[in-house]
């Protein structure tokens, strides 16, 4: 039979049929779509701008400024240029996020331990503390604290003393700020050096436990390390440095340092408001271990407390970090609400100030966005890889 | 925000729009009503009244713009702008023209695309201080606390002043002008700067004003006036002819209250053309003949809407100063109508 010539082959059949194929067609189309867009979007506003008259570009980064700022981590004047400004704003959106994680997430888990705790008026306490904060806006509650505490101190000449030399009125917390002398470096250096060697110790320690099973009490030669050699290094050299004090004169405080309410408010409200998150993600975590570790633990003669720090709390974090992860980005993009009381973070200098006297709105805006989205993606590739590692790993 | 969102919708026009800015004041007659944008509220320029109607000295402008292009000053829409949104806002065309003590300077006219359409009111930036701080001059401020507006011109002859006679201050900002005085008057700060209109305005929304001095220093030019987007020049000439209408109204003697008279009575060829008797000055501005006539008859001239809104015998007191007519004693002067 001489069918087989004119027989269709598999092969053969148009490749549009071909579901894989298909897909990619689908695919290359939609993204080749999506790229004409944007690049029209692109084309289409240079040409508006361009039409109105509006100047754009990057040049305007190195004019001066001309505007004073409030509260600034570096060196600064009127006469830096715009690009200075931006390094200000993030370096102090960095500083509120990187204090308000840190304290949200020391109150965050406090919390969450203590909402499990048996002592009823303990966990009521944290309960209500959840529910109230957890429960009203941020913006809110930032106004709260600027409007309804912090200008609400008293005036600068009727302080409040909290310690000796250590101020609170309107305008701020005031207290006395080291200043260093020659020979300082000594200080911090024997810091890291403790540090370093409370390091090793750790290891040593653990390779003798796993080896002998004896066990050492790490904290507090590691405690003693990290401290002890700072504050013998201070006394070897003399004590190197000053303090200033602050001093009433003219229209205020003159010398030491400032917290100004501005930043203090915000960093308030976020850590407090991002905490009751956190609690509840810590005390979930720790729930989700089932209680039957707990018992195993706990027939094997470990005391509660160790029980928590090296069986309870190691099985938590799996469950904790994934959404740890999202609260801290949450707070770092909630610093954002900061014009509100005019703390000088990248949305209120740059997306705000700069963007008005520059009159560059599209470079501001997306300079801010870009730079948004790189500090969170960082804070979630860090995160990401500290999860990888404390995950279950199948074997 | 409000603002951002305002910031988006800026950039979002500037993404979309396609068509180039004509025919604005086509625009407003099919519309029927003037989008005007002003401040959030600033006392004597432009606030809301005890009746809930817009009502100041900034106001009046957008008023005398929609009686001269619709024939009724009353079709006005409002929109708050802060320091920050307002160039957006324009930009984006969510408004016909911006009337907010808006200072007039190079950046704003050549690198923005505006186009100030005059000068309705010249001011300069002041500093108050409460009297219990024994302070007289602005010179003796150095090491001071001062509050000023975000994104504002003050903020930078605030710069400007204490670089200039080498002192040092600690700004405090905020973007609202109820913000800045209620950090004020919590004592956030020593001293509180803006133009002495504004400071007026200010002092006379606080608790107990006598106990706040305006420091006699002026220490920038702030000539504030209304301004529209480039490219529309038939519209840029209404805003400045309007405005130039009050200033000629105020010099000829014409009011809202014997205009009318006048207009039957007057022998001032130049009052004729104004009132449309003679030629076809409207016409050429895209306009009904008699605009300048309406404008009078339901606004005023400049010297009533000053006197009514910001004047000696409001709560506001500014006296006439540099801001009265060119042959009594100010600067106030605009080119001949013909």
């Amino acid at each position: 039979m001489a069918v087989a010539e004119g027989g269709v082959k598999p092969g053969k059949a148009s490749f549009l049929y071909d579901a894989r194929i298909r897909a990619i067609i689908y695919q290359v189309v939609m993204a080749g779509a999506v790229v004409i867009f944007f690049a029209w979007l692109t084309m289409n506003t240079l040409d508006n701008l361009e039409a109105r008259g509006i100047a754009s570009g990057f040049e305007f980064l190195n004019h001066p400024a001309g505007f004073g700022v409030p509260f600034s981590l570096i060196e600064y004047s009127e006469a830096s240029p715009y690009k200075t400004v931006f390094i200000l704003g993030v370096l102090n959106t960095l500083f509120v996020s990187a204090v308000g994680v840190v304290l949200a997430t020391l109150l965050g888990f406090t919390l969450g331990v203590m909402r499990l705790s048996r002592n009823y008026l303990i966990s009521r306490i944290a309960a209500i503390y959840l529910e109230t904060f957890r429960n009203i806006p941020l913006l809110l509650q930032i106004l709260f604290w600027y409007i309804g505490v912090l200008q609400l101190m008293p005036q600068q000449r009727s302080s409040i003393i909290i310690l000796e030399n250590v101020y609170v009125n309107n305008r701020g917390i005031f207290y006395p700020a080291l200043q260093a002398e020659p020979g300082f470096m000594a200080v911090p250096i024997a810091f890291l050096v403790g540090l370093v060697a409370t390091i090793i110790l750790r290891g040593w320690v653990k390779r003798r436990r796993d080896a002998t099973g004896q066990g050492f009490p790490t904290i507090w030669v590691g405690l003693g390390l990290i401290f002890g050699l700072p504050i013998l290094a201070a006394l070897v050299t003399g004590l190197p440095w000053t303090w200033s004090i602050p001093r009433l004169q003219g229209f205020g405080f003159k010398g030491g340092s400032v917290i100004v309410p501005e930043f203090l408010a915000l960093l308030l409200a976020l850590t407090i408001y991002t905490a009751a998150f956190i609690g509840e993600i810590v005390r979930a975590g720790i729930q989700a271990v089932s209680h039957g570790q707990t018992e195993a633990a706990h027939a094997l003669g470990i005391k509660p407390g160790t029980t928590l720090r090296l069986v309870i709390i190691p099985q938590a974090m799996r469950i904790i970090i994934p959404p740890l992860i999202s609260q801290y980005l949450n707070l770092v993009k909630n610093s954002s609400l900061a014009p509100a009381i005019g703390y000088p973070e990248m949305t209120q200098v740059w997306a705000g100030t700069v963007l008005n006297q520059s009159g560059q709105a599209l470079e501001c805006i997306a300079m801010v966005m870009g730079t948004y989205c790189i500090i969170s993606l960082s804070i979630s590739g860090v995160m990401n890889w500290y999860n990888a590692r404390v995950a279950l790993v199948g074997r | 925000m409000k603002n951002t969102a305002i910031l988006a919708l800026g950039v979002g026009a500037a993404m979309f729009a396609t068509a180039a800015y004509a025919g604005t004041v086509d625009d407003i007659k099919k519309r029927g009503e003037l989008i005007c944008g002003v401040t959030t509220g600033l006392a004597g320029f432009a606030a809301p009244n005890d009746k809930g109607e817009w009502a100041g000295f900034d106001v009046d402008i957008c008023r005398a713009v929609a009686a001269g292009v619709l024939g009724d000053s009353s079709k006005v829409k409002f929109v708050p702008t802060t320091g920050k949104s307002r160039f957006p806002t324009l930009q984006s065309g969510e408004v016909d023209m911006l009337s907010r003590n808006t200072t007039w300077t190079f950046d704003r006219d050549v690198k923005l695309g505006f186009e100030f359409a005059g000068v309705n009111f010249y001011d300069g930036q002041g500093f108050m201080v409460r009297k219990d701080l024994g302070v007289k001059s602005a010179l003796e401020l150095d090491g001071a606390t001062v509050c000023v507006a975000t994104g504002s011109t003050t903020e930078l002859n605030l710069g400007d002043y204490f670089r200039a006679n080498n002192m040092k201050y600690v700004p405090v900002v905020f973007e609202k002008s109820d913000e800045i005085r209620a950090g004020y008057i919590a004592g956030r700060c020593d001293a509180y700067t803006t133009d002495r209109s504004g400071l007026a305005a200010q002092r006379s929304q606080m608790p107990n004003p006598d106990a706040h001095v305006v420091l006699p220093e002026v220490i920038s030019k702030e000539p504030l006036g209304p301004l529209v987007r480039h490219g529309d020049n038939q519209w840029g000439d209404v805003v400045r002819w309007t405005l130039n209408v009050l200033v000629i109204a105020e010099e000829k003697g014409l009011t809202a209250a014997n205009v009318e008279s006048m207009k039957s009575s007057t022998g001032d060829p130049e009052v004729k053309r104004l009132l449309g008797l003679e030629g076809e000055y409207g016409a050429r501005l895209g306009l009904p003949n008699d605009w300048a006539l309406n404008i009078i008859k339901q606004v005023g001239n400049y010297g009533e809407s000053y006197e009514r809104n910001i004047g000696p015998n409001t709560p506001i007191g500014l006296a006439r100063g540099v801001n009265g007519p060119w042959n009594k004693g100010g600067i106030l002067y605009s080119p001949p109508f013909r």
